[in-house]
């Protein structure tokens, strides 16, 4: 299969604001596709519809060949997530976060702890593995977060903003390792970053949405072509001008109004 | 199936095993009801019973008491678990919302059990005592009816909720009116009409009734049609619980 990812004149309408436009694109097998916009552009929604956390008002998302919408298992299946907000379970420990999310993919009983170790190997965390997560740094948050999403081995990995709030380092050894997956595990990136120099050096497709609408797509160098820039950072600003953006409140999201309206910053 | 239901209901009783202060602070109301209304109460029910003793009919209540309140907090336990995002982690993955509802509704109405038996130990230290084994049994069943009921009610209204701000508007206009009026505490006889109706549309007033017939003797609507009335509640609030998660989105 050529696209792991086909998305279709995919549309989403909160009341009477739309936060997603008629957008469609395709993200190819074993590349890595940075999603890029401001604040507030779509971003988020786009990911909670390819994810099937929201349903789309219209519009069609394959992922691995499964229709999200009729066939969602099997699309849940297909796909890791690292949502941009965390999502661990602070409760427990580091491993029993893992095997809770073994179980709940269905990774047959025998191949459970070593696919954990393996995981928890990667992010570095396997001598914490019994440390309760409310213990755990930022940092080590998301890198749990990152072995979690691919203890049931998805063939695309979604990043919604993973290094956000993070140190150098940090951000560093995270895009070490995703790079590794995607080269190792041949395994498709989806992810959405404000650092563009980030975005810049790992991502083979670029696509930037910007009020609900994608305004432009491909490879860094087509994007500086065609925008006489010189860095991503420079065609990015240049699309979507300097005005600064609000963005309301994520699961405020269905309350969302007209753009200027009830003005919410993000927490 | 199975598995998936254990994992999420394992989650749920570590959570509850890890938080002493939660598991010891929920015993203190129900205590605190037994002992001051136990004995403030005791002797003027005594003498307008004609001598029959207040502790066995208030012991049931009070253990229905701490089930449906152990019960309600664990179903809105859903909306902490939105807040701090780990829902979004179980509704992504590839089971069913049934299997979701199933999970959370035996966790925290397993949850609700312990509490209840706890309870109902504490209460033989204050000389409430239960005749017979089959009449434990059968009051085990209406504890754990009431327990899946509330539970589920407690669910289905956290998958509409967004945050923990209609909390206390939830407690005073539904759940201390469930409580009050269930005839928990005193003899629904000789109300008002309006009060008396309300107790009669109580889910909890069925709960009472059915649990003091078992284990103390008492019951004004008898025991099986309690039975029946409870089991259909509780199921029909998973059933309808079920149809409200399946529409559920983070």
């Amino acid at each position: 299969m050529q696209n792991i990812l086909s998305v279709k004149s995919l549309t989403k309408k909160f009341d009477d604001f739309t936060a997603v436009k008629d957008i469609s694109f395709d993200v190819e097998t074993g590349s890595i596709f940075a999603f890029l916009g401001p604040n507030g552009a779509g971003k988020s929604t786009t990911i909670k519809m390819l994810t099937t956390v929201l349903k789309p008002t219209s519009g069609e998302i394959s992922i691995n060949g499964f229709n999200v919408l009729k066939e969602q298992d099997k699309a849940r299946a297909s796909f890791g997530i690292v949502f941009q907000d965390h999502s661990l379970d602070e409760e427990l420990t580091a491993y029993e976060n893992m095997v809770y999310h073994a179980v709940v993919y269905k990774v047959p009983k025998k191949e459970r702890a070593e696919r954990i170790q393996k995981a928890l190997e990667i992010v570095g965390l396997w001598d914490r593995r019994e440390d309760y997560v409310k213990k755990y740094s930022g940092g080590m948050k998301r890198r749990l977060e990152i072995a979690r999403a691919l203890v049931h081995y998805p063939k695309i990995l979604f990043l919604d903003e993973p290094t956000v709030g993070l140190d150098p380092q940090t951000r560093n050894s995270i895009w070490t390792h995703i790079k590794k997956l995607n080269e190792e595990r041949k395994m498709t990136i989806f992810l959405t970053t404000h650092y563009m120099e980030e975005a810049e050096s790992i991502a083979d497709q670029i696509a930037i949405i910007d009020h609900g609408k994608i305004i432009e797509s491909g490879t860094v160098e087509e994007i500086r072509k065609r925008t006489e820039t010189e860095s991503l950072e420079e065609a990015f600003l240049k699309l979507t001008g300097r005005d600064l953006r609000d963005e309301n409140n994520e699961t405020g999201n269905k309350m969302r109004t007209i753009r200027g309206m009830g003005r919410r910053n993000r927490h | 199936m199975i598995e998936v239901i254990y994992i999420l209901w394992l989650r749920q009783l570590k959570h509850y095993w890890r938080s002493k202060s939660r598991l010891l602070g929920s015993l203190g109301q129900p205590l605190l009801f037994m002992i001051t209304f136990g004995f403030g109460f005791g002797p003027m029910y005594s003498r307008a019973s004609g001598g029959a003793n207040y502790m066995d009919f208030l012991a049931p209540g009070i253990v229905s008491m701490a089930i449906l309140f152990t019960a309600i907090f664990s179903g809105l336990e859903v909306i902490w678990d939105r807040q701090f995002g780990f829902l979004k982690e179980t509704l992504v993955a590839p089971i069913s919302r049934t299997e979701i509802m199933l999970g959370k509704t035996l966790g925290g109405a397993t949850i609700a059990m312990i509490q209840g038996l706890i309870v109902l130990s504490l209460t033989y230290l204050l000389g409430f005592r239960i005749p017979s084994l089959f009449s434990l049994g059968l009051g085990l069943i209406f504890m754990a009816l009431i327990a899946i009921f509330f539970t589920g009610l407690g669910l289905a209204i956290a998958s509409k909720m967004k945050d923990m701000h209609g909390f206390q508007l939830i407690m005073n206009f539904l759940i201390m009116p469930i409580f009050f009026l269930s005839g928990a505490l005193f003899p629904l006889e000789n109300l008002p009409p309006a009060i008396y109706f309300i107790s009669r549309i109580d889910p909890l007033t069925y709960g009472v009734d059915g649990l003091r017939g078992a284990i103390a003797g008492m019951s004004t609507f008898g025991i099986y049609n309690d039975l029946a009335i409870i089991g259909v509640l509780a199921t029909l609030v998973c059933a309808i619980g079920a149809v409200l998660f399946s529409k559920l989105e983070a």
